[in-house]
């Protein structure tokens, strides 16, 4: 066995109790450079593993195949990683609107959570990933009621906390059942010995409950009523962990289990697959369009981008998973910078209101730009990420109707694009009020600090660098799409 | 570097550098949108001169590998086809920027978006690689929707702005479905035009693959082009526009459908062409007849403007139709030259509607005396809109006319009805209510364009319409050959109706070429 491999995990919880116990002698006006330390530090562990030397660099599995390390989860976690960055630099900036003396409780959650993620990421045994999907679900119900003041908080707690302990229960079953017929929880093995129950019904009903599950992490219809109403009511940083780190986490765990567990089965779900990211797709951009709470917003797009990332799983391809990941690499900065801007902008108003943004380009035109490029990159508009993106989860699904002849391919296509077509209405309403709406009475210039400005430039940066130079991030992500197809 | 990555590249990056001017230095502003589009313009002028007619291949080609894995790269060069098209592009622009003094509000915001519009289409028509071709038209297209969205005019302006919005992205997605099928079924592993049309001469696409793809590219190309019956946004959309965003659009954004289906579909796609092409030539008389009658009975001088602009395109559909080379000839001149039309009465009505704040036909009148240079030049321009010879459109149409006699008779009866009556008539009863007739008295106060700045758009325009007018042989000899080719690739297997025996090389010399085709048209002519 080789314990080296989780070396990197190992050092993020260590981290996250090292900052629970820095808060006992850091006096309470500093406390906000716990979070800058912690930034540090995983900025380190980001290096270390990208180098190629650290823990995820060595491509091998431990604790008897239920941990692995290959190309996949090298990329999920080094996005976790720099999702996770993001997001203290964003409660850094929030801490003063959380209660009293818990921010650095706040940081070390975000770490645990993190941790989660990374587990998630090179779980290939059912045990591990229901583990995984429970330390970050628990330690979200935590972040996502964290401010115990705000009636909203705690509502979007509570739904968060039956719908997902629903969900798990779902999901619990559906390994049960698959151990109960098959005798494996490991993915390697269940792959060698599912073809024999590929006709029994119950194996079937194990592996739906399991999709059931992760549908409801990733937000997927019909699993995706909680998503809005907790977008909503939780703290902006923890929302904006929530729409990308929770959303790639089930989605690393569906590859997972859909290419590696059960290649067999997913085969012939390609239906399924099609319909459900169809539906999601139309729902998420419907639904956006009457929003005016801007975070309520961001909830119903995060379900619509759900559903344009499911086409790169319907696609059964290696193309679609690279597309697919390709796709959350720009979602991570776009969405951080939108809810970065969120953070910064709603924080002396009560309100969340779309009409909040009105007067931003004079407040600030850093702020307005940002927040601009960010819904043009979700729109799929050139030449930022959400284009190529969008190109390559297009390309992988026609390519997919013409290998297979399933027609309903080129509808997934069609819908696709619909709401794609759709999507450009809120997202250019979005546009209209921070440049062209009436301006309000207050247009004080917005002050940044100087780590806000450094992250939203990295967002930017990092927008913009994916759709114009996509070569780095695709050889990546086709690597990780080739160490899935193995 | 090629001139035509200068060409492209001065207007984005000078809209990079706007962003960085602060807003109340208008003058700056304006300074640099004119520079950067003048720039543009005498490079592409520089480019035109230069072009060398029936040279084998492309020319000013540069290449520069972008994601290696799918076969994209940055290729651009030119040949025949769109050699035309970026000079009259730049030319456009150019006037367009000069024409933006009419934009009084957030001037920094539209001459930003002005400028990733101008820079986005050239580079679109400048380029050989289908993700690059398809990625600068979208670049350029969304900023239409911005611009119109908010400088437009009028009380309709939301509903022109969702109904273009809603038809141009449907159209440029439903083409882009159709490019990635081509691309995957082409089995060339790459976006580069030329190769892939080379690889599809050794293994040309199935029968199936073919009729499949080429309506995905025929509609959606068609309804960014405004084939009726998607043409209903262009008359509205183009009324309520800003003038520079009218003169853009129409004159310039609108041909890349057009210049899409000649040189992607065409070659690549010969059997669909030919089997759709009585399709095409049918909804062209939709073009032609019905929007011509629409465009009579228009009260508004934009939304006349707008509809004839939407049957003009009915002749380029036709002499694509036609397959064959004159046809194919006709169809790129006409989209040079109504290019340089569209922009210059979109121009001139922009200008009277600043002036008088109206474009109804009806409450205008006798314009002619207190705005003589605008006056003439709107004369003008309606001339060339009728197809009088002596302006380009005149030869492009007529060019059209001898190639689609021999492939679709019954239609160029019905086109030629089109150009010559309905178009007469819409145009000198326009030209009769508005500069002719007693002033009204509330008129008493217009001014014509006096400042050379003013008039230079307008008599740039003008003067690139007799030019090519009186001298269509410098467009000709350049498209001849390649057109050649293009129709050699369309009419693969199938040579049946198209009398003009196909030839493989362009490498003859020019003047032998224009001669030829001097005599062929003579020939069909007198037939």
């Amino acid at each position: 066995m080789n314990s080296s491999l989780i070396m990197l995990e190992i050092s993020v919880i260590g981290l996250g109790l090292v900052l629970m116990l820095a808060d006992l002698f850091v006096p309470a006006e500093r406390r906000r450079f716990i979070g800058y330390a912690a930034i540090v530090a995983l900025g380190v562990l980001l290096v270390t593993s990208l180098s190629g030397n650290g823990s995820c660099g060595q491509f091998d599995t431990a604790f008897g195949g239920m941990f692995v390390n290959d190309a996949l989860s090298l990329f999920f976690k080094q996005l976790f990683i720099v999702a996770a960055i993001l997001v203290l630099f964003m409660a850094a900036e929030f801490s003063d609107k959380l209660a009293e003396g818990s921010v650095a409780e706040y940081y070390s959650l975000i770490l645990f959570a993190l941790a989660g993620m990374l587990f998630a990421a090179s779980s290939n045994d059912f045990t591990m990933l229901f583990v995984s999907i429970e330390l970050i679900t628990i330690t979200f119900y935590v972040l996502v009621s964290f401010q115990r003041g705000k009636i909203q908080s705690l509502e979007a707690g509570v739904k968060y906390l039956i719908l997902g302990a629903l969900s798990s229960a779902f999901m619990v079953f559906g390994i049960a059942l698959i151990w109960g017929t098959t005798g494996e929880l490991n993915f390697t093995r269940l792959a060698a010995v599912a073809p024999q129950f590929a006709d029994s019904q119950i194996f079937l009903l194990g592996v739906l409950l399991v999709l059931v599950g992760l549908g409801f992490k990733i937000a997927a219809f019909p699993f995706q009523i909680w998503a809005p109403d907790v977008y909503q009511g939780a703290p902006t940083p923890t929302t904006a962990f929530l729409a990308i780190g929770s959303k790639a986490a089930g989605f690393v765990l569906l590859l997972r289990v859909l290419f590696t567990a059960v290649p067999g089965v997913t085969a012939h779900w390609a239906n399924l697959l099609i319909v459900i990211s169809a539906i999601t797709i139309l729902y998420g951009n419907l639904c956006a369009i009457p929003q005016r709470n801007l975070k309520r917003l961001l909830g119903y797009s995060s379900i619509a981008h759900a559903g344009y990332l499911l086409l790169g799983v319907a696609a059964l391809s290696a193309s679609g998973q690279s597309a697919l990941m390709y796709y959350l690499a720009g979602y991570v900065f776009t969405v951080m910078a939108a809810f970065f801007v969120i953070t910064l902008v709603m924080r002396h108003l009560a309100t969340e209101d779309i009409s909040g943004l009105a007067g931003l380009n004079q407040r600030s035109p850093l702020l307005a730009a940002t927040l601009t490029l960010a819904m043009v990159s979700l729109a799929g508009i050139p030449p930022l990420a959400g284009f190529f993106g969008k190109f390559l989860l297009l390309k992988a699904v026609i390519e997919a109707a013409q290998t297979s002849h399933n027609h309903g391919y080129y509808c997934l296509a069609f819908t696709a694009l619909a709401g794609v077509i759709i999507s450009l209405y809120y997202y250019f309403g979005v546009i209209r009020a921070i440049y062209w709406s009436k301006s309000p009475e207050d247009v004080s210039p917005i002050v940044l600090s100087s780590p806000a400005k450094f992250s939203i430039g990295a967002c930017l940066a990092g927008m913009l660098w994916i759709g114009v130079f996509p070569n780095t991030v695709l050889n990546l992500t086709n690597l990780a799409a080739a160490a899935l197809g193995k | 570097m090629s001139i035509l990555t200068y060409i492209a590249g001065w207007p984005l990056l000078a809209a990079l550098l706007l962003v960085l001017v602060p807003r109340n230095y208008r003058v700056i502003i304006r300074a640099i949108a004119v520079l950067a589009t003048l720039i543009s313009a005498v490079l592409a002028v520089k480019m035109f001169a230069q072009f060398v007619p029936g040279a084998n291949g492309f020319q000013f080609e540069q290449q520069i590998p972008w994601v290696e894995s799918l076969g994209i790269s940055y290729h651009v060069g030119v040949d025949g086809l769109n050699v035309g098209l970026i000079l009259m592009g730049a030319i456009v622009a150019f006037a367009a920027a000069l024409c933006s003094w009419e934009i009084q509000t957030r001037e920094k915001e539209f001459y930003i978006l002005l400028l990733v519009m101008t820079g986005g289409i050239l580079g679109a028509f400048a380029s050989l690689d289908v993700f690059f071709f398809y990625f600068l038209h979208e670049l350029a297209l969304v900023p239409t929707f911005i611009m119109i969205g908010v400088w437009g005019r009028g009380e309709k302006k939301n509903y022109a702005t969702f109904q273009i919005t809603l038809y141009l992205s449907i159209g440029a997605l439903i083409a882009l479905i159709g490019l990635i099928a081509l691309y995957l079924k082409s089995g060339a592993n790459t976006f580069d035009i030329p190769k892939i049309i080379e690889h599809a001469k050794a293994n040309p696409l199935s029968v199936n693959a073919q009729n499949f793809i080429f309506p995905l590219l025929l509609f959606g190309f068609g309804i960014l082009v405004s084939l009726w019956p998607f043409h209903s946004w262009a008359p509205l959309g183009y009324g309520v526009a800003p003038s520079p965003t009218a003169m853009l659009h129409a004159g310039v954004l609108k041909k890349f459908g057009l210049y899409g289906l000649i040189r992607i579909a065409l070659p690549l796609l010969p059997q669909a062409a030919q089997s759709w092409a009585h399709v095409i030539a049918w909804l062209c008389v939709g073009n032609i007849l019905y929007v011509g009658w629409v465009a009579m009975r228009q009260k508004d001088l934009n939304l006349l403007i707008g509809n004839s602009s939407v049957a003009h395109m009915g002749f380029i559909f036709l002499g694509i139709a036609s397959l064959n080379l004159i046809g194919v000839t006709g169809a790129i001149l006409i989209m040079v030259a109504h290019g340089f039309l569209a922009a210059l009465t979109f121009a001139l009505s922009g200008y009277i509607y600043k002036q008088t704040g109206t474009l109804q036909i009806s409450e205008l009148g006798g314009l002619c005396r207190k705005l003589p240079f605008i006056g003439t030049a709107l004369l003008m321009a309606a001339m060339a809109g009728c197809g009088l010879p002596g302006f380009a459109n005149f030869f492009g149409e007529a060019t059209v006319f001898f190639g689609a006699w021999t492939t679709f008779p019954a239609v160029t009866v019905i086109a030629l009805w089109g150009a010559l009556v309905i178009g007469g008539i819409y145009m000198t009863r326009a030209i009769r209510n508005i500069l002719h007739g007693p002033l009204p008295e509330k008129w008493a106060s217009l001014a014509d364009a006096t400042n050379a700045w003013r008039k230079l758009p307008y008599a740039l325009l003008l003067a690139s319409l007799l030019l090519f007018g009186f001298v269509p042989k410098l467009l000709t000899e350049k498209i001849n050959p390649d057109a050649r080719k293009i129709v050699a690739l369309a009419t693969v297997e199938n040579k049946t109706g198209v009398v003009i025996a196909t030839r493989s090389s362009g490498r003859e010399s020019a003047p032998n070429l224009l001669a030829e085709n001097q005599r062929r048209l003579a020939s069909v002519a007198t037939k």
